[in-house]
């Protein structure tokens, strides 16, 4: 595009104002009229190239649009593979935010057991309770007292009868912390631990963390289980729009061969191919926030059902906000069109006329 | 206008379809180009357009030496040079105006301008009223004054026809013929390629004729 118009300047005009028929045996380079003639005129030229170079965005856009919907079964299945590579990591990555409101908000995620030392009293006890229970990284402490221990114990460890046969009772009283909901991060939970660990009262303290720790690498497994899948649609939806940007290319190519034939830059031929891969992308990421957002309304009642069955009635399921929608959306487009320009890069330059 | 100095092609294959040509053609000036088939009178007008590149020697066009020139600089060579081929090479997926405006959108024109430079070039060719058709619904004479018509549109300093008349009949051929004069009459370099021998004779213009690769009539500066 960078020499547009230079034909009209060069005196090629009806009235050959200009022109010198010279019959120089080595013409070296024009003498370059329009820039003598001041800022003015270049600027007028480069106001009008912007122009056109909008305008013919601006018609690319449309003319691919046209295309791409003037073909509607083809192009739906093109979205619909986009769609569902996009919307199987996105609603991947919802089920995990969603799984993990509902860990954060169960009580005694890591509760810890304090055996106490045989020798502490029923009273100390007591009193170690609530000064437990004063502390603010500390919600609740129950106590468990050795005979309370010991029915317990009795009653789910079947050993029964046998256990009258002991002279004096052999278990602990225990007092039984959880953690405040502000501690997430496993290392707190486990400072916690170690601190109420080193108390004089305390014979032995038992953090009942292994599913706590279970729980917290499943999920940070889970979620680059996620980001890897995501990676791998992603480049799905990269190879699915660069093979369709290839057909197309292809059934274009007498076109192809005559914009090249009568000076169409590069950039001018790739322009309605990118716009193709951007309507792609776009088609296909909203289409995936409509296949997700209906997959959710759809999963709502049973999800309102199970959780009213756990007594957690306020909880709810958790959408794709404005923003996630955003990033899927833009995600999808920019994907699109990275698609198209690997097809273009890779295949526009083996058409050349012949 | 167009400088071949001591050019020669051979392309990948071995094949040597142009020797040591040395050929000049001035600003304004019309010339034809004759041979037989493989006499290399599609290579030499390649060369000018850069589809294909000299193997030896140096060709300029328009000032511009293209053995030397990059890629990137082609589109803007050939937006200097209108093209009348053979074949045509029409776009059917579209109107007869649309395929003539094709240069004009390359370039960026403004569309109230292309509407007008479009019809004058159709007037030209006196197709004005088959604007809207699709080109496949045109004679041969029409589809070849189709392509006239877009060759000229952008008023290009230098139009090349590689076989302009070649499946016409002689009436229509010296029309056709005819037009390419009036574009000469306005100072634009034109370089026909033919070998309806005759009709060429009948033209009075320059003659440049190859046999196997060289030019053995009509080289050099006139």
């Amino acid at each position: 595009m960078s020499e547009v118009g230079k034909p009209h300047n060069r005196g090629v005009t009806p009235r050959g104002a200009s022109v010198s028929a010279r019959p120089q045996p080595q013409v070296k380079k024009k003498p370059e009229q329009p820039v003598a003639k001041g800022a003015s005129q270049s600027e007028i030229n480069t106001r009008n190239k912007t122009r056109s170079w909008l305008r013919h965005h601006r018609m690319m856009a449309i003319d691919s649009l046209w295309r791409v919907i003037r073909t509607p079964f083809s192009s739906l299945m093109t979205w619909a593979v986009l769609a569902i590579a996009l919307a199987l990591p996105t609603g991947l990555y919802l089920f995990l935010s969603n799984a993990q409101v509902v860990t954060s908000n169960r009580d005694g995620s890591a509760q810890v057991s304090l055996f106490l030392k045989m020798e502490v009293s029923e009273s100390q006890a007591q009193a170690l309770r609530l000064n437990l229970e004063t502390r603010t990284d500390i919600a609740s402490v129950a106590y468990i007292s050795k005979d309370q221990a010991m029915k317990e114990f009795k009653q789910f460890s079947g050993f029964g009868e046998a256990l009258d046969y002991l002279d004096d009772n052999p278990l602990p009283s225990v007092l039984v912390v959880r953690p405040a909901n502000t501690l997430t991060l496993l290392n707190q939970q486990e400072a916690l631990f170690t601190e109420l660990d080193k108390m004089p009262e305390v014979e032995e303290a038992q953090l009942d963390m292994d599913w706590v720790k279970r729980l917290y690498h499943i999920m940070e497994l889970s979620q680059r289980a996620v980001s890897a899948l995501a990676i791998l649609l992603g480049i799905a939806v990269l190879l699915v729009v660069g093979n369709t940007i290839r057909l197309a290319i292809e059934s274009r190519r007498d076109e192809i061969v005559i914009v090249k034939l009568v000076g169409g830059s590069d950039a001018f031929i790739r322009r309605p191919f990118l716009y193709t891969g951007i309507w792609y992308g776009l088609g296909g990421g909203l289409l995936a926030w409509w296949i997700i957002n209906i997959s959710l309304l759809w999963l709502e009642d049973p999800v309102n059902a199970l959780a009213s069955a756990y007594d957690a009635s306020s909880f709810e399921l958790i959408g794709l906000g404005a923003g996630d929608s955003l990033l899927l959306i833009l995600t999808s487009t920019l994907l699109g069109w990275l698609g198209a320009w690997l097809a273009v890069s890779r295949h526009l330059g083996d058409i050349e006329p012949r | 206008m167009i400088h071949f100095t001591n050019v020669s092609k051979r392309y990948e294959n071995g094949y040597e379809a142009l020797k040591h040509l040395d050929l000049t053609i001035n600003k304004g000036e019309m010339c034809f180009l004759t041979g037989h088939s493989g006499a290399g009178k599609s290579t030499l007008l390649k060369l000018i357009m850069r589809m294909e590149k000299a193997t030896n020697g140096q060709v300029v066009v328009n000032g511009e030496n293209l053995t030397k020139m990059s890629k990137s600089k082609i589109p803007a060579l050939r937006r200097n040079i209108g093209v009348v081929f053979q074949n045509h090479q029409l776009l059917f997926d579209r109107s007869v105006f649309d395929n003539v405006a094709l240069p004009l959108l390359i370039e960026g024109a403004d569309p109230k301008m292309i509407g007008n430079r479009v019809r004058a070039a159709l007037d030209k060719v006196g197709l004005l009223k088959k604007e809207k058709l699709n080109p496949i619904m045109l004679s041969g004479g029409e589809q070849q004054r189709v392509g006239i018509a877009r060759a000229v549109v952008k008023k290009p300093p230098i139009i090349l026809a590689d076989e302009p008349t070649g499946n016409l009949d002689p009436k229509l051929s010296s029309e056709i013929m005819h037009l390419f004069e009036q574009f000469n009459e306005r100072e634009v370099t034109v370089l026909i390629a033919s070998h309806d021998l005759d009709l060429i004779a009948r033209m009075g213009k320059r003659v440049l004729t190859l046999r196997e690769g060289s030019l053995i009539n009509g080289g050099g500066n006139r």
